[in-house]
């Protein structure tokens, strides 16, 4: 289990990385996307505002944690 | 060579170039303070490692329908370049402090001659472990970025040669001077390497996810051009935010 436990936690660290927050921003916006997409609504510039929005957000974090 | 194939190489073969740029500091570490031979045994061990995970992995992940891999790949890379981009981002604004090659082999010198020696199957298992370690790690960031990269772009050789050609440009430097590479541009490299991880995450993703671009692929230049922009000026803003706390 240890092993196991080990195993998961570097996972998490190697994809999701220093701030969870921006792999949970990063799937809320590709849902959005998706969403108007099927709904045929223009949605390609969707996640070019979406990304520098969530870049600024990470990096105050780090700042306001270092 | 198309605009596609020309950025999938230079991403791989520049990230490719910063990770074994740090696994040669902690190989060499290991090899000055442990023997050559345990050490370069440990990167043997992990270059054979890596080579198994991209040859399991690499044909699974070419079966997937294109557009869903796009999508997951897609998401995947922008998550990985925005992390690439924060950290360069921190360090270019003077936020942290720039990845310094001597610091960080001084360090795993003393470690690695304070520890004790422990003979198994012949190596000293400090050093062979250490240098094990260190190729794995930063090696896999790089099996990942070459795998799904190129499988999105319908090209893992190409990936692969990038890393390839990276791998042995830093091998050879780090043989020939035998010191860490102190003096390569590190932070300039990943600034671009999260550049282009970003821009292939976002016109991916958006594309897996079902939206058209307008001008079809040459959308990527445009998404390209955004990103270095609004990055140079994440920089700008940050470092003048830096020297007002300074000066207050």
């Amino acid at each position: 289990m240890k092993w196991l436990a080990r195993f998961a936690r570097f996972w998490w660290d190697f994809v999701v990385g220093d701030d969870w927050l921006v792999a949970v921003l990063v799937a809320i916006a590709i849902g959005v996307t998706a969403a108007l997409a099927h709904s045929n609504v223009t949605a390609w510039w969707l996640l070019p505002v979406a990304a520098p929005l969530i870049l600024w957000l990470s990096l105050r974090r780090a700042i306001r944690s270092a | 060579m198309t605009t596609g194939n020309a950025f999938l190489f230079l991403s791989a073969f520049l990230a490719s170039a910063v990770e074994m740029v740090e696994a040669l500091t902690i190989v060499l570490a290991s090899a000055l303070a442990r023997g050559w031979r345990s050490s370069l045994a440990g990167v043997g061990a992990a270059v054979l490692a890596l080579a198994a995970i991209t040859a399991l992995l690499g044909p699974a992940l070419t079966a997937i329908p294109l557009d869903a891999l796009r999508l997951v790949v897609g998401g995947l890379l922008l998550i990985f370049g925005l992390q690439w981009l924060r950290k360069a981002i921190l360090r270019a604004s003077g936020f942290k402090a720039l990845h310094d090659e001597d610091a960080i082999f001084a360090r795993e010198l003393a470690d690695a001659e304070g520890a004790a020696h422990v003979e198994r199957a012949g190596l000293d298992w400090y050093g062979f472990v250490l240098s094990f370690k260190g190729v794995l790690l930063e090696g896999l960031e790089v099996v990942f970025i070459v795998l799904t990269f190129g499988s999105a772009q319908g090209s893992i050789p190409l990936a692969a040669a990038g890393a390839a050609v990276a791998v042995v440009l830093v091998a050879g430097v780090g043989v020939a001077v035998r010191a860490p590479l102190a003096r390569v541009p590190e932070n300039l490299m990943k600034f671009s390497v999260g550049v282009m991880l970003t821009t292939f995450g976002i016109f991916w993703s958006t594309e897996g996810a079902g939206a058209h671009w307008p001008g079809s692929d040459l959308a990527i230049l445009g998404v390209l051009g955004f990103v270095i922009v609004v990055s140079l000026l994440f920089v700008q803003l940050l470092k003048r935010e830096r020297l007002e706390a300074v000066a207050a």
